[in-house]
């Protein structure tokens, strides 16, 4: 269907803060209350309040900034941006507009593995609004509709991108390793499902070669990856259609609707926007001092990238290293298992593997997982020193996510001590020699592998506790012999 | 400068505001004769004069990140001209 | 002795010494409230029942022999654009009528906790837009002087209690002269502080770049002992200059020997009435008889004043009146059909034609494409006319000027030309675009009408404007005068 045509796309993306408090006063941002009242004077907009700024938001805001190698402006001030909506109390949404905290920046991202810059143009703090519940199924369809105020003021976010992705794949690639970002550095809890991270998209045609840009489109709120995914391959698809057939695209803001997979246009019959900007009378400036920028610069955190390398470094295979920086709290768990625990690939498998093979079976997430990063490392010791086998360890992990317990713990109660105890397997052995003459002739007849059934049978005998390698060392000693 | 009435109406619409015909013709021209009046501005050479948008030089005034008790929903709706199950009632949006 | 037609540090006086009680001083404003309000129309609303029981437990402390705080027991009120928590804060508007603030202003909580007694709240042009109070939704406020002309705006019911002896003290805000206009119409003391010296916090926004609370008093003491309770510095407004508050009463000094004066000729152009000419060329004798260094000069940028104001005012105005849309409070249109509907009827029949007016010239000079021609370049002009007073306080202490090119005029005198009420503001409205304190004081009658001194001084230097005020106080008697309640 794009045949000829190249893809233009640019994201703005909303991002809730993880403050406690909202951007212009006291009241919690938690999620959830019942409706209306997490509220007060000022975030109710009731005539004669004043906003006063909380300091955190502009913190979060340089945090972000230095994350995305933008600049933070020296001098930076707030906005009106003045349209009517039930949700908005003031009918103005305190915004940013000429002079933003941040300017420039990248995000780096890979596909199909070609890196690629993406540039950010701005990032700038405003407030949310509230939210609407309709009577009906849809807005159009409701004769009344109920207002609650609770997440009006809180902090957000918006991140604008360069038109700079070329593909629904790096516009995803974006939006993903963007979260990440703001998920390592704990401006945002980024989580999607609460409508925290919210996604703007513009798409463009326009013919492949051309410098030019076409004509776009803004699908506007989608909060979820694959939601970006098939509203920009429905869209592209629609305005190929409308260009190869020597049509011309409108330009003009649309809704996705996850339902139908469509998406629709929001054209109001009422105005185009002018939402006639001035600086806020309420608020003063802000003069971003370079101490604070650098107090924030010591205070981040290791970005995915350089986390991936110095895993990398450690000998992980690319896969894995993405897999494990894919979020901070892997990463963290990551890290703080690495600490007590040196061998980073053996690790790796082990986190790779059983750790979240068990999170998943049991639907948990890292931070609430029951086997903590010193847990996993003792275990992995166990292992190491040859006091339990690998195979042994595989139970003692599942047996520390029923019950909590220490992987020692469970392995003195349980009796599953490895036996390394020479004179204790030489006995097992001599038997299972002797009443396995087939398997000897075998190895005896040059059939290497055979000796690997007679190191099953050891280990099924002392029901896994014998050391694997130590048998293997064993019978090839007595098998020499014979 | 001169404001039309279609100007007028535009102006209306986007500070919502309903008005009659009677009222778009009184503020189409008591819009112009004030507009004329401020012309007398455009007398000054303001190239290179900063913009003024707050009195008083003060800048970097914040709060701390700490909660403060909210208002109680039934403190919140009692102004409210609709209200319903703990929200504020709006007719249709569109 | 009439008690009420005594000021605050007099009053205070007799409660300390227990020659009278704050019931006592509760009671006999409210008589003269029941004896002059029908003429006056000052109040849109009276709180008498919550004040005597305010002052009988007032009484039960100072009977335990406490000392009363300076405003202690003091009867006032407040212009009703004030939040009351509790009380209805109308604005003077229909959209407001039914609005109880759950919250109340930081001016109030001060005053509160100073012990001070509110009768109640007072009339104003609708949301202070106005300059004679005829733009009220309610009621026609009326000159005490002469009760077929206005008290003058947007402040008028607050100046009018004063003057007609209904409180001790108000407060008004002024965001163009909204104080010292009708302050000077009625005869009363009307300080502006310095932008930021007072909290806006409760108080309903008009222009926030311009709007300022400030007093009315009967003289220039009580002035300094309300500024005492009500400035400095509130967390809670992010313009709220970070400034220790002196004592203002220091500032009340019998001498003015030196004192630099200067007397911007731009002050005294076209439109002034000879009368109020006259009177203030005699005020300015006193104050060089008085010791005072007086001399002509220039602020080069004030004719740009006003077209500056009346673009950034209602600019503010438009985006700070957008909220009343029948959702949250306030009037909501019956039967408007959608959202849309809802917000333009709702608005339409809510405001009066003035706030309409000024929220159409301020969308309109906001909007794309006129944003620079109007309202930046306002900003800009504004710096031109800060700059002036930079300069000229360079040289003086403080500027001298009338309050207002005329003395009160007639009801309905000026309402149909909106450009002709706008010039009654001409020389107050350059001290709001500056940010600068100006206050104004009786200085004498033009045809028996009151005639205001317009004083205006550097950020934060309210003490010399106290000083300068309070030595000509001292040295005249026009505070003094009473009005006639009647007809001229
Ligand atoms: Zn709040």
């Amino acid at each position: 269907m794009l045949g000829d045509f190249e893809v233009v796309a640019g994201v703005e993306v909303h991002a809730e803060l993880a403050t406690k408090t909202k951007i212009f006063c006291g009241c919690t941002t938690e999620f959830g209350g019942e409706q209306n009242t997490h509220v007060c004077p000022v975030c109710l907009g009731l005539p004669g309040v004043l906003p006063v700024l909380n300091r955190q938001v502009v913190e979060y805001a340089i945090k972000t900034g230095l994350a995305l190698n933008s600049e933070i402006a020296e001098f930076s001030k707030f906005d009106r941006k003045n349209y009517y909506y039930p949700d908005l109390p003031k009918n103005y949404q305190t915004s940013q507009y000429d002079l933003p905290i941040c300017l420039g920046g990248y995000v780096e991202i890979e596909v199909d593995g070609v890196k690629k810059r993406i540039g950010i143009t701005r990032v700038h703090m405003e407030e949310d609004a509230g939210k609407l519940v309709h009577s009906g199924a849809t807005i159009s369809t409701s004769d009344v509709s109920f207002v609650d105020y609770n997440r009006t003021g809180v902090p957000l976010l918006e991140i604008v991108s360069e038109p700079d992705l070329r593909s629904v794949d790096e516009t995803v690639a974006y939006l993903e390793k963007l979260v990440q970002i703001l998920d390592y550095i704990e401006v945002s809890d980024c989580r999607m499902e609460q409508g925290s991270v919210r996604f703007d998209v513009n798409v463009s045609l326009r013919p492949k070669g051309s410098d030019k840009f076409g004509i776009r489109t803004e699908t506007k709120n989608l909060n979820s990856f694959s939601s970006v995914r098939r509203c920009m391959e429905y869209e592209i698809e629609r305005q190929a259609e409308i260009l190869s057939e020597g049509g011309q695209v409108i330009q003009e803001t649309r809704t996705w609707d996850e339902g139908k997979g469509i998406t629709l246009s929001l054209r109001s019959k009422e105005e185009a926007h002018d939402y006639r900007y001035f600086p806020e009378p309420d608020l003063v400036p802000m003069v971003i001092e370079r101490k604070w920028v650098e107090r924030v610069r010591e205070s981040m955190p290791e970005l995915p990238d350089s986390r991936r390398q110095r895993l990398l470094g450690l000998g992980l295979s690319a896969y894995d290293a993405g897999v494990i920086t894919s979020s901070r709290d892997l990463a963290e768990f990551f890290d703080q298992a690495l600490a007590k625990f040196k061998d980073a690939k053996t690790l790796a498998n082990w986190v790779m593997g059983d750790f979240l093979g068990l999170l998943k079976a049991k639907g948990l997430l890292v931070q609430s997982s029951p086997v903590k990063p010193e847990g996993l490392a003792e275990l992995l010791t166990l292992v190491e020193n040859g006091t339990i086998s690998g195979k042994i360890a595989k139970t003692v992990i599942g047996e520390m996510f029923e019950t909590g317990k220490g992987a020692a713990e469970i392995v003195k109660e349980k009796g599953l001590v490895q036996i390394s105890d020479t004179s204790a397997l030489a006995g097992i052995i001599d038997e299972v020699v002797n009443s396995n003459p087939q398997s000897v002739a075998d190895f005896k007849a040059g059939k290497e592998r055979a000796i690997g059934f007679l190191v099953g049978q050891v280990m099924k005998e002392t029901k896994g506790q014998a050391n694997p390698g130590l048998v293997n060392k064993l019978l090839k000693e007595k098998l020499e012999t014979m | 400068m001169k404001i039309s009435k279609e100007q007028v109406e535009h102006v209306a619409m986007l500070a919502r505001l309903e008005l009659t015909e009677a009222e778009k013709e009184t503020y189409t021209e008591q819009l112009n004769s004030i507009l004329e009046y401020a012309a007398v501005l455009d007398k000054l050479d303001t190239k290179d004069v900063p913009p003024t948008a707050h009195p008083l030089p003060l800048h970097n005034v914040f709060r701390d990140d700490v909660v403060k008790p909210s208002i109680s929903q039934e403190e919140a709706l009692a102004n409210a001209p609709d209200q319903e199950d703990g929200f504020f009632k709006v007719p249709k949006i569109v | 002795m009439d008690l009420t037609q005594l000021t605050a540090h007099e009053l205070s006086d007799l409660l300390a010494r227990r020659e009278t009680s704050a019931v006592e001083l509760v009671k006999a404003f409210s008589d003269r409230i029941d004896q002059v309000e029908e003429n006056v129309k000052a109040f849109n609303i009276l709180t008498r029942d919550k004040a005597l029981e305010q002052a009988a437990k007032l009484d039960d402390k100072l009977a335990r022999g406490e000392k009363p705080g300076p405003l202690e027991g003091i009867p006032m009120a407040l212009k009703d654009n004030m939040c009351t928590k509790g009380v209805p804060t109308t604005c003077s508007s229909k959209i407001l009528k039914s609005f109880v603030p759950p919250y109340n202003a930081t001016v109030v909580e001060r005053l509160a906790q100073a012990g001070s007694i509110m009768l109640g709240k007072l009339n104003l042009d609708e949301f202070a837009m106005g300059s004679s109070t005829e733009n009220s939704a309610f009621a026609k406020t009326r000159n005490p002087w002469d009760l077929e002309r206005v008290p003058g705006g947007s402040s008028g019911g607050a100046v009018a209690s004063v003057s007609a002896d209904e409180v001790v003290f108000a407060l008004g805000s002024d965001t163009g002269g909204s104080i010292r206009q009708p302050a000077a119409f009625c005869g009363v003391v009307g300080l502006k502080p310095t932008y930021g010296y007072v909290s806006r916090f409760g108080l309903i926004a008009f222009a926030s770049s311009l709007d300022q609370i400030g007093t009315l008093t009967k003289d220039v003491t009580d002035c300094a002992l309300v500024m005492n309770v009500i400035a400095g510095h509130d967390p809670k407004d992010s313009t709220s200059a970070p400034v220790d508050k002196p004592d203002f009463t220091k500032s009340l000094i019998n001498d003015i020997k030196g004192m630099r004066i200067g007397i911007p000729r731009e002050y005294f152009g076209v439109g002034i009435d000879p009368e109020v000419d006259k009177v203030i060329r005699q005020a300015i004798a006193k104050l060089e008889e008085l010791g005072a260094v007086v001399e002509e000069c220039s602020l080069p940028h004030t004719e740009y004043a006003m077209p500056t104001y009346y673009l950034i005012a209602p600019a503010e105005c438009s985006s700070n009146l957008a909220r009343y849309d029948g959702v949250r409070y306030g009037y909501r249109a019956p039967e408007s059909g959608d959202v849309v509907g809802m917000f333009k009827k709702s608005r339409a029949e809510g405001f009066g034609p003035e706030v309409k007016r000024r929220i159409m010239l301020g969308t309109y000079a906001l909007s794309s494409g006129y944003y620079d021609a109007y309202y930046l370049k306002a900003l800009k002009v504004r710096t031109l006319i800060k700059q002036d007073f930079d300069q000229a306080f360079e040289k003086f202490d403080l500027l001298l000027s009338p309050t207002a090119p005329t003395p009160a005029f007639k009801f309905g005198e000026k309402s149909a030309n909106p450009l002709a009420m706008y010039l009654s503001d001409i020389c107050t409205v350059p001290a709001n675009l500056a940010g600068i304190p100006a206050i104004s004081v009786p200085c004498g009658f033009a045809d028996g009408l009151p005639v205001g001194l317009h004083l205006m001084g550097k950020a934060f230097d309210e003490g010399t404007l106290l000083r300068v005020a309070y030595t000509f106080e001292q040295n005249t008697d026009y505070h003094k005068v009473k009005p006639s309640l009647g007809v001229k």
